[in-house]
């Protein structure tokens, strides 16, 4: 078996026997990413010497007879909106293309600590805004199972580096579907944390009450294996909480499966239909008992997102006016930097959802939109608190399409939108979802969404583990 | 469908620099996805309470001290800014 194949647990086992060196381990991933990196493009900055000086660090350790973290020596790549200390970090923006990240995310210091390698920085639509990884500004990912088609977005070019095998494991950030959708068109396993589980600290922030970091990986148990290592209370954020880390021991007859039958819409790929259709009722053929729910205002979920999470990227980003860093225009006043910098250091989708933001929240207009959203954020959060009395998690396809070819629909901003039909309403409420690779429609993975109550996460690994081995 | 002022104005509210065209492409867009949020109107919230935040968290606190570890090199953060001049940002004039 090659080295790049290997999970984390098999990769860690191997460097302890000294089967392989770090350094030739982390040789492999950056082979790989020499050979495949042009025609995918899922990294934006490849950090050769930095993973290579890093190996030979966890090689020392080891021929010191010390015992390694389960993370050491284990080549990662990292989504380009999460800083690492005097790494370049762009957000896919132009804005950012010369931004040096002065300290770490505090995921980054976590993995750092374990020994975990960076193996370089991946593409992503810019500020973390998009579906397709089609709005970097660098170029779009490839999906590596079609190369006409899109990996998702916008944590693409994590999800298609785990996929064609660039890295072991890689982080995303997840504000409306981010990790999961790129994940389900590139068939890897990928998981949006509870709201507060895993620390923001050092994310470039999107929208900041919808955004979470999260683990795309292999495996379940890889996925599982990162997210214990991110996550937890950091008091360089507030939002931060310490998580229930209660293990699961599941006993498949007990589990209950709620369905939302809002969910199979109209317009859904029927392929995918059918294969999340299967996969639920492989489930139920091991004993879980399934019941049909309902989330009566899952239909105003997208139209509730695309008014919150707008307008609090306007406000975040109202920082980028080219006076402290990033890109600087000149103009002959304050004013005209200001508004020439973000003009021409945006694409076009950041100033689109900079202008509905903005729109949403001026004056005569706030109760209409932002008030009356966040309203119904209250009644869709009050839908799944409601259905969690009856079931354990809930299952919906992650998007109602597999990947979509690049350019497809790159020009129709509102059904982009709609490829995140199923998973927005996730963020909203804060809740848990994992995406599970369930099989393949043609040549295109697609994946079954688990959704969990609050800090249920380890419930959702060992109900994913379980379809594993089914 | 909004007026080619209503998005002028909100380019201005959003200190953002729009050409001609961009006005017009915005302004289509913009109407499409507004249309589409007006789905909203056909639900009645007014006796439901916002949620902001997906957690029950509020007002968290800390001493109010500084931490060595976060300190960051003055000098690394000035490296990052456009212009500078004896050690200060540099922006231009705001008072005529």
């Amino acid at each position: 078996m090659s080295l790049i194949n290997l999970t984390i647990t098999q990769a860690h086992e191997g460097l302890k026997k000294k089967e392989f060196s770090a350094l030739e381990l982390c040789q492999a991933y950056l082979d790989k990413i020499k050979e495949k990196n042009k025609e995918i493009f899922a990294f934006l900055t490849v950090t050769d010497d930095l993973a290579l000086s890093q190996a030979k660090k966890i090689d020392d350790l080891i021929a010191g007879g010390g015992e390694i973290p389960l993370l050491a020596g284990i080549p990662g790549a990292i989504k380009d909106v999460i800083l690492v200390k005097d790494l370049k970090c762009t957000a896919g923006s132009k804005i950012l293309e010369n931004y040096i990240a002065p300290y770490s995310a505090t995921v980054i210091e976590k993995l750092k600590t374990q020994g975990a390698i960076f193996l370089g920085k991946t593409n992503l639509d810019e500020f973390a805004m998009g579906s397709s990884t089609e709005n970097s500004a660098f170029g779009p990912t490839k999906n590596p199972h079609d190369l006409s088609r899109v990996p998702g977005g916008s944590s693409g070019g994590s999800a298609a580096a785990v996929a064609a095998n660039l890295c072991n494991f890689a982080l995303g950030s997840d504000t409306g579907g981010s990790i999961r959708q790129p994940a389900s068109f590139c068939g890897v396993v990928g998981l949006k944390p509870t709201y507060g589980a895993v620390s923001r600290y050092g994310l470039i922030a999107f929208a900041s009450s919808l955004d979470q970091i999260g683990p795309i990986a292999k495996t379940v148990e890889d996925a599982k294996i990162v997210f214990d290592i991110i996550k937890g209370k950091d008091e360089l954020d507030s939002t931060s909480v310490e998580s229930n880390v209660e293990p699961q021991t599941l006993n498949v007859k007990s589990l209950r499966i709620g369905i939302p039958k809002e969910c199979f819409i109209k317009g859904i790929d029927s392929e995918v239909e059918k294969l999340i259709k299967a996969a639920i009722k492989k489930y139920e053929n091991a004993g879980a008992k399934i019941l049909e729910v309902s989330l009566p205002h899952n239909a105003y979920a997208l139209p509730a997102y695309y008014i919150i999470s707008p307008a609090e990227a306007s406000a975040n980003l109202a920082r980028y006016d080219g006076i402290k860093y990033g890109y600087s225009a000149k103009g002959k006043d304050l004013m005209e930097v200001y508004s020439k910098s973000k003009g021409e250091g945006f694409g076009a989708e950041v100033r689109r959802r900079i202008m509905l933001g903005t729109y949403v929240l001026s004056s005569g207009y706030y109760d209409a939109y932002y008030l009356k959203a966040q309203k119904v954020r209250t009644l869709i959060k009050n839908d799944f608190e409601k259905v969690f009395e009856k079931v354990d998690v809930l299952m919906t396809p992650v998007s109602p399409t597999p990947a979509f070819k690049i350019g497809e629909k790159i020009d129709d901003p509102l059904t982009m939108y709609l490829s995140d039909i199923f998973t927005v309403s996730i963020n909203l409420a804060g809740l848990p979802a994992l995406s599970l690779p369930v099989g393949f429609a043609g040549k295109l993975p697609v994946g079954l969404q688990i959704i969990g109550r609050p800090f249920e996460e380890n419930k959702i690994f060992a109900i994913a583990e379980l379809f594993e081995k089914l | 469908m909004i007026s080619k002022k209503e998005v002028q104005h909100i380019a201005k509210l959003a200190r953002l620099d729009l050409s001609q065209a961009e006005i017009e492409k915005y302004r289509k867009e913009l109407s499409a996805i507004l249309d589409y949020i007006e789905k909203l109107k056909k639900l009645e919230v007014a006796e439901i309470q916002p949620t902001s935040h997906p957690l029950k968290v509020e007002n968290v606190m800390r001493e109010d001290r500084e931490n060595e570890k976060l300190k960051i090199k003055n000098e690394k953060l000035m490296e990052l800014a456009p212009e500078t001049k004896n050690g200060y940002v540099k922006v231009k004039s705001i008072l005529k």
